[in-house]
């Protein structure tokens, strides 16, 4: 699955993940973990949308069902450790419930239905002021700690949500290795062949969208810890439609898609302060010729590359065998 | 007599007023690949449909090994060894050819939490390849489906329908668009698959929608003929030649 330079391109970015953030500030650590949760959360959606096909709009529901989950529980007095799986599962069991239109309805219908989904947990969040405190939200949420060990400065709650990052992605990459995965992307490819070949269709959709929850349950959770403070506002329709962006723009159904799509996300509107009111209008515009340019995403750029590098040998040896010809 | 693998028995379904199958009947013996054949609009793709589980039937049985199996669904239909081809090209365009293949009989294997933990091939690799051989596709195994040739994506296509051991395949018109040079290669091929009837591969039974009449002919043990939702006749190909009645509503002279 993995080439030699893929490997070595692997190492040097890892390097860079566990090197460079004890020389940033506290806001670049910030971002280096913002940027790790997003990656969690997109691979998730990644599995949903890129490799099943499944076109969902309420990702940043389950985020933020994970972040209460962790913010409410923490606040009564439960640890993280209690939070975080309840978070994961309660995300798999609702996932696997929203899954449920997706075997009626696909594509832009599918995308409504759970874009409604997102719109009823956003109103919870606002309106069941009892429970999530409303708009003013949460604060005071604490941070982790293992086995005596405190994850509560910043640069350790980095590697905290940076080996969170490396376990969720390799156990997302065995799935795929297996069998799973091949379901996964025949259920993308054709649906109708894929169960003609006897692959059980309904268990797969319902499943990509009940992982693909917990992955965001999850990301919840660590995103609740390290910002401290939940509300409503990261979690709407809008932020479902980041996030499908994110997957989109890093290219969905490539297994390292998420990180580039994520990074894309989260830095660039960073990068983009200088812009200060500009930013949103020079983010879209980027974005509309990103997808002119490369409509399967980023990481798609490699073997387009391939693609034409070996139509035009193909083209020289045509040539040079109709020369020998003529 | 040995019991037939297959039987139909008076299969009907209508669209509202308009009959598109009007009590069908045949049975398909082991071993035996049976053709269907008729004009465009005489109820072939229905009578599959029906078969394969697309649509339900208004009445009539399917039965398979003795088995009443009318109304089930694709899937289970798979799973109890009912293999097809679509009339149309049906293979997964963004896997490889080698994964086309092994994503066809994977799911014959294990319960789904084992096929999580199984390795990616499922065990299936050595029987991937040898398709591969024998279809002489190696060269382009690697490749994405979706970027081969039409013809080569047609051959993925049937060796797709006979990675799991299939008892019955159906084949929806295996040479439509394909290059005549190729027609011959086909037709070998599932020859060679309808012999082929060792320990460790059962043999297929073969039931062809197909309008190229000397593909039909060379190929089937015998062959239906429907006209208007009917059958008009069944009988070996030399039968079928020689009856008066086809020959006037289809083969012509």
């Amino acid at each position: 699955m993995f080439t030699k330079r893929g490997l070595v391109i692997g190492v040097v970015c890892l390097a860079a993940l566990l090197a460079v953030p004890p020389f940033l500030k506290n806001y670049g650590v910030y971002l280096f973990t913002y940027w790790a949760i997003f990656v969690i959360a997109n691979m998730g959606l990644n599995l949903t949308v890129g490799y099943a096909g499944q076109k969902s709009l309420g990702h940043a529901a389950f985020f933020g069902l994970g972040a209460y989950s962790v913010a409410i529980l923490m606040k009564a007095g439960f640890s993280f450790w209690l939070g975080l799986p309840v978070a994961a599962v309660g995300c798999f069991v609702i996932g696997l419930a929203v899954g449920f239109p997706a075997l009626r309805v696909q594509t832009i219908y599918l995308a409504f239905a759970t874009l409604g989904f997102n719109t009823l947990v956003w109103l919870v969040m606002r309106n069941e002021q009892w429970l999530t405190g409303g708009t003013f939200g949460i604060n005071g949420i604490g941070r982790p700690a293992l086995f005596g060990v405190s994850f509560d400065g910043n640069l350790a709650y980095y590697y905290f949500v940076l080996a969170f990052a490396l376990v969720l992605c390799f156990l997302l990459w065995r799935l795929l290795a297996s069998p799973w995965g091949k379901a996964f992307t025949a259920l993308r490819d054709n649906p109708i062949r894929a169960e003609s070949l006897g692959v059980n269709v309904q268990a797969y959709t319902l499943l990509s969208f009940a992982i693909g929850a917990a992955y965001a349950g999850i990301a919840g959770a660590l995103l609740a810890s390290l910002v401290q403070f939940v509300e409503p506002v990261p979690f709407t329709v809008g932020a479902s439609i980041m996030m499908y962006l994110m997957v989109v723009l890093g290219g969905p159904g490539y297994f390292l898609g998420p990180l580039l799509g994520s990074a894309v996300g989260v830095l660039l509107p960073e990068w983009l302060r200088f812009a200060q009111g500009w930013y949103l209008f020079v983010f879209g515009i980027a974005v509309i010729l990103l997808m002119l340019w490369l409509p399967d995403g980023l990481l798609s750029l490699p073997e387009r590359i391939r693609a034409r590098r070996m139509a035009r040998s193909e083209a020289a040896a045509r040539a040079v065998a109709a020369q020998a010809g003529g | 007599m040995t019991a037939p693998l297959f039987k139909v028995s008076d299969l009907k379904k209508s669209y509202g007023a308009i009959r598109a199958v009007g009590g069908v009947s045949f049975e398909v013996m082991p071993g035996e690949i049976f053709g269907v054949i008729g004009p465009n609009g005489s109820g072939k793709t229905t009578l599959f449909n029906s078969v394969l589980g697309q649509i339900r039937p208004d009445a009539g049985t399917i039965e398979l090994n003795g088995h009443d199996i009318t109304g089930l669904s694709p899937l289970q239909l798979n799973r109890r060894g009912v293999g097809r081809t679509f009339q149309t090209l049906q293979v997964f365009a963004k896997m490889s050819v080698r994964d086309n293949l092994l994503v066809a009989a994977q799911e014959h294997r294990g319960t789904m939490i084992g096929r999580m933990l199984a390795p990616g091939d499922s065990g299936l690799g050595s029987k991937a390849d040898a398709l591969i051989a024998q279809f002489r596709i190696g060269h382009v195994a690697h490749k994405k489906a979706g970027e081969l040739s039409y013809g080569q994506q047609k051959l993925v296509d049937i060796a797709m329908a006979f990675m799991s051991d299939p008892s019955l395949v159906l084949l929806d018109e295996p040479c439509a668009g394909v290059n005549p040079s190729l027609v011959g290669g086909i037709s070998d091929l599932l020859k060679q698959l309808n012999r082929a009837g060792d320990a460790e591969r059962k043999r297929s039974s073969f039931i062809v929608i197909e309008h190229n009449m000397d593909f039909v002919m060379d190929l089937c043990h015998r062959i239906l003929v429907m006209v208007e939702g009917m059958v008009m006749a069944i009988g070996t190909p030399s039968e079928i030649r020689a009856n008066k009645q086809v020959l006037d509503a289809y083969l012509g002279n």
